[in-house]
């Protein structure tokens, strides 16, 4: 797929994330629009996964750490062929398996998470079994950085290491915000690349809301052999939406009508101009 | 007659507000949050007393450990999260930091039950009384209306010994208070007087008992007692044994999974006092909980007026 392909996808992706957002009235508004991008790249152009060869033991895993941006997944997976996308009409509804976080329930989805800080050792589980059999499967995680004060993601990263697990592969939506505030405020996350460093990983950072520098990023992986592979993804909460980027409330903010409409009309401009930029002249 | 104020508040709110109150008076309480203070509705608490609140990001292993900590010091500390995170991840802190250890920590489980419904069962706390239960030296409290949360609030600063308060966002309305004026922790409390049978509820569910017993009375002639039993443990022996004795059918109502809350406590007690009363204990069964807005969900499960009303009904003309 070519980058200029992925924008278009990631455009798309952002309007179906508000539209279905919107209709529900609930949502991770935000926190769905700053990790699309990455979702975007790791379905469309690193892992071998899709419906096809889901029920396969090679398929690559991914398992959304920060399941409360599920919106983003929802819309790439349906986009995927996993599902109708019209059945996230259902999201949040009574009884529906589209629920605010992810579920098995939902075909693509491999793990229940939403209880932040479960995603990496998971990650590290199947990565060793993956490993046992020989099997060339690779795992992918997206952490949120106000998540990485959870000690369990700690605790799986020095593990990672120890056991050389080269096929894993975390991706931290680093949009430097979480509920409260600015990570900075809440709890210091920094420094972080060496932090992670020490805990022996090997690390890249990237603009995590530019397809084309997270394509390069994730293009070879591991990024060392017998190393577990870190992207420190600089990203923009809401990103987007002028009056959501870095914008506090919308980390589940539901926009009104008015603001709804302004929304989508941006989306359709910038979906525009990339159009007219693919017509050759 | 039963509802004596219907300004419908939710009981975080009234939270939010009492510790404020109490804080303006006693530097030593100290709130610590996780990433939690806008779920808690502390905003205002942490502008007006910022020396007074400690944040852990999200991290609430940490919380706990930490709030132990504190209170050994002699703080009066109020550790506030989502009841589903408190009381799981950070269970071996509550065991034995803050239980084993005695430090008088006050856990506050916030958008407790099935309140953050839709966002399903990672965010649903339907183990909290069981888990706890379990622990040695943790009261557990459910208060039922916004009269119960503030004076649980003001006990809890009080106490001596660790507590575990947890409630729901919705509003709620405040229940009678004519039997039953005053509130202690390990005394239920009677909202409705009634001999043909009694439902015992704790939290929000003691609204849907009230109205339940409402329509028994309305449209069959049978009334009912009602009892908010805010304090799961310890559990209000003497007034369960003496509800017990008229040999009424009881029913136990709760937000929480049917296995090792209030329904199976007040069960354990009464079976070993050889009481043989009809007995039914309603929550939520052992499956995975359908997801819906909190009311949606209770729906679904039988907690409401109606089915409450049905069930009591059937066990009545069985009698
Ligand atoms: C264990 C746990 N604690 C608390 C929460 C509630 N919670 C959901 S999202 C969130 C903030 C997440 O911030 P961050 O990781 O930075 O995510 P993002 O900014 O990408 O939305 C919190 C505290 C949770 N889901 N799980
Ligand atoms: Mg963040």
């Amino acid at each position: 797929m070519t980058i200029q392909e992925l924008k278009l996808k990631s455009v798309r992706y952002r309007k179906n994330i508000l539209k279905y957002i919107y209709h529900a009235k609930a949502g991770h508004t935000g926190g769905s629009l700053s990790c699309v991008d990455i979702l975007n790249v790791l379905y469309n152009k690193v892992m071998h996964v899709s419906p096809e060869n889901f029920s396969s033991q090679d398929r690559d895993r991914y398992i959304q750490s920060k399941g409360h941006s599920v919106e983003a997944l929802y819309v790439v997976l349906a986009d995927q062929g996993f599902f109708p996308e019209e059945d996230l009409l259902t999201l949040c509804r009574y009884d529906s398996h589209y629920i605010g976080h992810p579920t098995k329930k939902v075909h693509g989805i491999e793990q229940n998470t939403g209880g932040l800080g479960h995603g990496l050792a998971l990650c590290a589980g199947t990565a060793i079994a993956a490993k046992k059999d020989d099997l060339p499967v690779r795992v992918f995680t997206v952490l949120g950085d106000g998540e990485m004060a959870e000690g369990s993601n700690w605790e799986a990263m020095m593990l990672a290491s120890h056991y050389k697990l080269d096929n894993l592969c975390a991706i931290l939506d680093y949009n430097k915000q979480q509920i409260t505030g600015a990570n900075a405020d809440v709890i210091g996350l920094e420094p972080l690349r060496d932090k992670l460093e020490a805990f022996g990983w090997s690390v890249k950072e990237t603009d995590g809301n530019d397809v084309e520098s997270l394509a390069n990023t994730l293009e070879h992986l591991p990024f060392t052999a017998g190393k577990p592979s870190f992207v420190i993804a600089h990203t923009t909460k809401g990103k987007g939406i002028s009056f959501m980027e870095g914008v506090l409330k919308w980390h589940h903010g539901v926009p009104s009508p008015e603001l709804y409409e302004q929304a989508m009309s941006e989306l359709d401009q910038a979906e525009q101009s990339l159009l007219m930029e693919n017509i050759p002249a | 007659m039963e509802i004596v104020e219907t300004k419908n508040i939710p009981n975080l709110i009234v939270f939010s507000e009492t510790l404020q109150a109490l804080a303006e008076n006693d530097r030593d309480i100290i709130v610590v949050t996780s990433d939690s203070r806008g779920s808690g509705k502390l905003v205002p608490f942490g502008e007006k007393y910022p020396d007074q609140i400690v944040e852990v990001g999200i991290a609430e292993q940490n919380l706990v450990g930490l709030s132990a900590g504190m209170a050994s010091m002699g703080k009066k500390v109020f550790a506030v999260s989502p009841a589903c995170f408190l009381t799981a991840r950070s269970l071996e802190q509550i065991k034995n930091d803050v239980a084993y250890s005695d430090n008088p920590v006050k856990l506050i489980g916030i958008s407790a039950g099935v309140s953050y419904g839709a966002l399903g069962s990672t965010h649903h706390s339907l183990h909290d009384f069981a888990a706890l239960r379990a622990i040695h030296n943790v009261t557990v409290v459910a208060p039922c209306d916004n009269f119960e949360t503030t004076e649980a609030i003001k006990a809890a600063a009080k106490a001596d010994h660790p507590i575990y308060i947890r409630f729901g966002k919705k509003g709620l309305p405040t229940l009678n208070r004519s039997h039953d004026p005053v509130f202690n922790l390990g005394k239920g409390r009677v909202i409705r007087k009634g001999a043909d049978l009694t439902f015992v509820g704790t939290g929000e569910t003691v609204w849907p008992c009230v109205e339940a017993a409402k329509l028994l009375s309305e449209n069959h002639g049978i009334e009912a007692c009602v009892i908010s039993m805010h304090t799961v443990k310890p559990l209000d022996d003497k007034l369960m044994l003496g509800t017990a004795s008229n040999g009424a059918p009881i029913i136990t109502v709760e937000e929480h999974s049917v296995h090792g809350g209030l329904g199976e406590a007040i069960a354990s007690l009464l079976f070993q006092n050889s009481c043989r009363n009809k007995f039914k204990i309603i929550g939520l069964p052992d499956e995975y909980t359908i997801t819906g807005s909190q009311l949606e969900i209770f729906d679904h499960y039988g907690i409401t007026d109606k089915d409450l009303a049905d069930v009591a009904k059937e066990m009545v003309a069985d009698v």
